[in-house]
């Protein structure tokens, strides 16, 4: 007796599609001066629209835009009047949200109910919480006298094209900065509706713009003598060029880079949940997820228990079109992101892990790949040591407390770490010991405006969300 | 146009999400700045006020209990709402505090933005006033702050919409219930703000609003034993020190408030915030 | 505690004393409560839609355990449920089995006798199971006798609540040997037990004492059947069987009163315990006024409009 379940795709005219999209400039759609990019949607490999893309000028009209605005308008508004301002983007957003999810699962391949139900009521959040802040500065407790920096500069990745704007934006206009935001080369539609939402709510010309375009807008927008901040997330490549090129000129930074994060789990851990825990972890967003949980360090003792159940687990993910309501695991965003998978996946095999890949059926057209589990993995091996960003989780074992911190602390990253154990004590023990910059304890990959987010050393400095990631967007 | 009879409303109590008449059948005549009868009000007996402590208090667990998140969603809809019926509150504000049009609608919508003021702060005050608390020793110790309960309010009797939001929203951000005592010569905007209330997300029975004779009601509101703060804003001058002395029966918390109004248009402080909620500090041991 | 000879090899040590059983029963992993609600939560999300609904609906239908089980039964109340279990329209599948008190069954035999529809009957002072053992084993020896295919049983909350699980145990078993031939379901009444942990301690304990399905509720207390707490069941024998290689089976009851939340259910067969529970012989839903909504679903998916509950019978 099988039970198929029919396809259940979300309607693809909902996301109002158009063929193309224009860059967002003092409050206009206006047309960039650079060469034009394709957005491709990763499930089908067709391009879903053009995208003008920022010239150099461009750039500098921007960021003179954005300065005009933070002189004239902005920077000298009551905060309760800038208030107003983000609560109505927020709500926009939420009035849109299926719109805009539909549009986010087609450009980046992440599946609807991902796109539904975690990136876009997150950004909605984020601008509502933000909102609050924007005439409640002075009860941060970064200062006596917390005055905004500017123009910010922002570079966002792919991975969660508009929730990331979202956190990028909504906390550097409460603190009454402007912004200059370019989205990611391959994702750039969801930013430009956001634009558009911005445009509704009526946001004074030049608070925020959106170029669109490649890495060379962006490394033209953080070098850009009129910008006052750079907030940049991305990989920790691209930040130490960023750092590096920033020295000296006293702009204010903050880096949100990669992470190799350890999922802890011990023997008396809730084994269920751990496992449903250690799939969000890694499955979550194809594992595109800079604090992915993507190395299960597991307590020997457990080890095959939990490996049985987790591969049985990891069996019934639905690995396909995005737009199905029933798919857990969608689309790796770019042939580039597939073909560097592969690459890792291969090293992986070569260096004498124990692979096991989902029989789940992949389709024939797009960028996919099944969920896949390596057991038998050393610290040596480059799977336990680089950011693989895919579905691919490395299992390696651990006898005591002490050998998980020191394997879980063992990498130049630290953006988050996962404890697994019924015993409070020993999470609050852990907790205290891991190098990580957020600890998740018997959950995973959660999210909240109200808590603050981002790395220790490599994985990048500063904090978004809560009252800490106010500091980033705060001359204080 | 000018032959057309007006629909007149019935100003009612709001208890528990309803509007009923008192229960005494009792009401009183409300006039407007210059002495013209405006409307009949409910006038609230004592039971009237053990009902909306009734109300308050079964309210209580759930709203408390919402995410501080959901509770700021909730209270900006009401600021929504508000502004949706901003000539209705500038027409009643005008005619009962005796000000002029452009003067009342300023207060309108500074009692808008006030209450957008508060629903922001429904998920920071656990960020502004908690704390992790580095205890000497292996332990990991947090304080939370928490709503202390069910409020009873006696809301200005001057200012009868900003001063009246100023004293209530706050009580709501926390996520505490309230028992408000409105305004004995001017409740109307007070009731037309129930009936936002009503129409809002808010649950029934979290804001409970009684009109009547403020001096007859505060006695049994401070004394009674289940509420646990006590605003009295708009108490008689020469009620006050028995009302305070009623509510140590119960150690309410009485909040330090003005004898005389304050100018409700200054932008408040955490004040009243800090002074509805209960820190609770929590240990747990650190260790393998 | 004495143990039988039945008694699944792998767990033997577990059930040689009362102490080796709270040691097993509080040695299995804990459930996290946040956690399961949000598995559950993100199973109900699944979209079952055209013919895959379909299936979903005439499966359900065949898993139904028709039920009444009020104090103003009558012999024409049971004739008349009877009649629907047998044929609940034209077209669909017949019922798994009507649910009825001990005294109902003969007038439920009657009518159901070679239909194929099991005769199930509640049994040990349903619903709250406050008797003596030797009233509980009449109370199914009755039931049994008068030709109950199946029988309900409730365990004693009182006695899993204040750890005496051995008492737990033993009473399942002996009440399993007053089945004979009939499948025993046992009721643990999740309502009263209040946490996960001790659903899943309930739930492995039934099954070590060779109960043939875990149950959630009686129906008469609140909250019945809920989708999280059929998901720490539906692991329980999912772990069971991967251990023993024996099939048990589930039954949440009371509450589930729509096709939406009877989906739901499904989904979660088919994902936690897996595809081979999606069978009458293995999983059951205990319930009264979710036929009638089974039965305007399915009409609806075949008429393409949506039905009232003037179309179905009431019965």
């Amino acid at each position: 007796m099988t039970w198929e379940y029919a396809p259940a795709p979300e309607s693809r005219a909902i996301a109002n599609l158009k063929p193309s999209y224009r860059m967002f400039v003092d409050g206009e759609f206006v047309e960039g001066k650079g060469e034009p990019l394709k957005s491709v949607n990763p499930a089908t490999e067709e391009v879903l629209a053009e995208v003008s893309t920022a010239s150099q000028a461009d750039v500098d009209h921007a960021v003179k835009v954005a300065r005009r605005a933070y002189d004239k308008v902005w920077g000298r508004m009551p905060g309760t009047e800038r208030a107003k301002y983000i609560f109505r983007i927020a709500r926009m957003i939420a009035e849109r949200a299926r719109e805009l999810a539909v549009l986010e699962s087609l450009d980046n391949g992440k599946p609807i109910k991902e796109s539904r139900d975690t990136d876009v009521p997150t950004a909605a959040a984020h601008f509502f919480y933000h909102a609050g802040w924007a005439d409640k500065l002075g009860y941060a407790g970064l200062g006596p006298d917390p005055r905004p920096l500017g123009v910010a500069g922002q570079v966002i990745p792919w991975n969660f094209p508009l929730l990331m704007a979202a956190w990028k934006i909504a906390p550097a206009l409460a603190c009454g900065n402007t912004v200059v935001l370019k989205p990611a080369e391959t994702t750039p539609l969801t930013a430009l509706v956001l634009a558009e939402i911005i445009q509704q709510a009526e946001l004074p010309p030049g608070v925020v713009n959106i170029l669109p375009g490649a890495g060379d807008v962006g490394a033209q927008l953080v070098n850009h003598p009129g910008i006052d901040k750079v907030a940049f997330t991305g990989s920790t490549e691209v930040g130490k060029i960023i750092q590096g090129s920033l020295a000296g000129t006293g702009k204010k930074l903050t880096l949100e880079l990669g992470g190799k994060a350890a999922n802890v789990v011990f023997d008396d851990a809730p084994l269920d949940q751990a496992v449903e825990g250690i799939v969000n972890g890694i499955f979550f967003n194809q594992g595109h997820v800079c604090c992915a949980g993507s190395r299960l360090l597991v307590q020997e003792s457990i080890a095959e228990e939990l490996l049985d159940k987790l591969r049985k687990r990891v069996s019934t993910l639905r690995v396909g079109d995005p737009l199905d309501k029933n798919t857990d695991v969608g689309a790796i965003n770019s042939r580039a992101q597939l073909d560097k998978i592969h690459e890792l996946v291969a090293a992986g095999e070569q260096e004498g892990a124990h692979r096991w890949t989902s029989a789940c059926p992949l389709p024939d057209k797009g960028f996919f790949f099944a969920p896949t589990v390596f057991a038998d993995v050393t610290q040596s091996m480059r799977i336990a040591q680089e950011e693989i960003f895919g579905p691919v989780l490395s299992v390696l074992t651990f006898r005591t407390p002490d050998e998980a911190v020191a394997k879980a602390n063992n990498t130049p990253y630290g953006l988050s770490a996962g404890v697994w154990t019924e015993k409070g004590s020993r999470i609050l023990w852990m907790a205290n010991r891991l190098r990580a910059g957020v600890v998740w304890a018997n959950t995973f990959n959660r999210f909240d405006p109200t808590a603050p987010f981002g790395g220790y050393q490599e994985s990048g400095f500063g904090r978004e969300g809560g009252r800490t990631g106010l500091e980033a967007y705060l001359d204080v | 146009m000018s032959d057309r009879v007006t629909v007149s409303k019935t100003y009612k109590l709001y208890l528990g999400g309803a509007f009923p008449r008192s229960e005494s059948g009792r009401t009183y005549p409300v006039a407007d700045a210059h002495g013209r009868f405006l409307a009949n009000a409910a006038q609230a007996s004592r039971k009237d006020l053990r009902e909306a402590v009734v109300a308050a208090r079964a309210a209580f667990g759930k709203w408390s209990g919402a995410t501080a998140y959901n509770r700021g969603q909730v209270l900006y809809r009401v600021a929504e709402l508000l502004e949706g019926r901003r000539e209705q509150f500038a027409a009643e504000v005008a005619a009962g505090e005796g000000v002029p049009g452009k003067r009342a609608q300023s207060l309108v919508d500074a009692a808008i933005d006030r209450w957008v003021w508060y629903a922001g702060w429904t998920d920071k005050l656990a960020t502004v006033l908690g704390a992790a608390n580095p205890v000497a020793g292996p332990y990991f110790s947090f304080s939370v702050p928490e709503p202390t309960g069910v409020v009873g309010v006696l809301a200005p009797q001057g200012s009868s919409l900003l001063g009246l939001v100023s004293v209530v929203a706050p009580v709501l951000a926390v996520g505490a219930t309230a028992v408000v005592v409105a305004s004995r010569d001017r409740p109307l905007p007070a009731v037309t703000l129930t009936e936002v209330l009503a129409t809002s997300d808010v649950p029934g029975g979290v804001v409970n609003l009684l009109t009547g004779h403020t001096a007859e009601l505060a006695p049994w509101l401070a004394a009674h034993a289940d509420v646990n703060a006590l605003d009295l804003t708009g108490a008689d001058a020469d009620q006050r020190v028995e009302l305070e002395k009623a509510a140590a029966g119960t150690v309410k918390r009485v909040l330090r408030v003005p004898t005389s109004e304050p100018e409700w248009t200054d932008q408040p402080d955490i004040g009243r915030l800090r002074a509805l909620v209960e820190t609770k500090t929590v240990w747990h041991p650190m260790g393998i | 505690m004495p143990m039988s000879a039945t008694t699944v090899h792998e767990f033997s040590g577990a059930t040689r004393d009362e102490a080796s059983l709270r040691r097993f029963l509080q040695g299995l992993p804990g459930v996290d409560a946040v956690g399961v609600e949000q598995r559950s939560a993100g199973l109900a999300t699944r979209s079952i839609k055209k013919d895959s609904k379909l299936w979903a609906i005439d499966t359900a239908i065949a898993m139904v355990d028709l039920t009444t089980l009020e104090g103003a039964d009558t012999p024409g109340k049971v004739r008349s449920l009877c009649a629907k279990a047998r044929n609940p329209a034209p077209g669909t599948p017949k019922v798994a089995a009507v649910c009825v008190y001990p005294d109902m069954v003969a007038t439920a035999v009657e009518k159901l006798d070679g239909t194929g529809v099991n005769i199930a009957s509640v049994a040990t002072a349903f619903p709250s199971g406050r008797s003596s053992l030797k009233v509980k084993l009449t109370d199914t020896e009755l039931a049994v006798e008068a030709g109950a295919t199946e029988i309900d049983m409730v365990i004693d909350r009182g006695a899993f609540l204040t750890g005496r699980y051995g008492q737990v145990f033993d009473e399942i078993r002996t009440i399993k040997a007053a089945c004979g031939d009939a499948h025993l379901k046992v009721i643990l009444e999740t309502g009263e037990l209040a946490t996960y942990d001790n659903v899943r301690r309930a739930s492995w304990l039934a099954l070590l004492a060779g109960g043939d399905f875990i149950k959630t509720s009686t129906g008469k207390v609140s909250p019945a059947a809920t989708l999280p707490v059929t998901n720490v069941m539906l692991q329980a024998v999912h772990d069971w069987h991967a251990a023993t290689g024996q099939l048990r089976g589930v039954k949440p009851a009371g509450g589930i009163r729509t096709t939406k939340d009877a989906i739901r259910h499904l989904v979660a067969v088919h994902e936690v315990a897996g595809p081979e529970w999606l069978t009458p012989a293995l999983f059951r839903f205990g319930a009264s006024s979710l036929l009638n909504d089974l039965l305007m679903q399915r009409q609806t998916q075949l008429s393409g409009h949506y039905s009232g509950p003037d179309y179905v019978t009431v019965d």
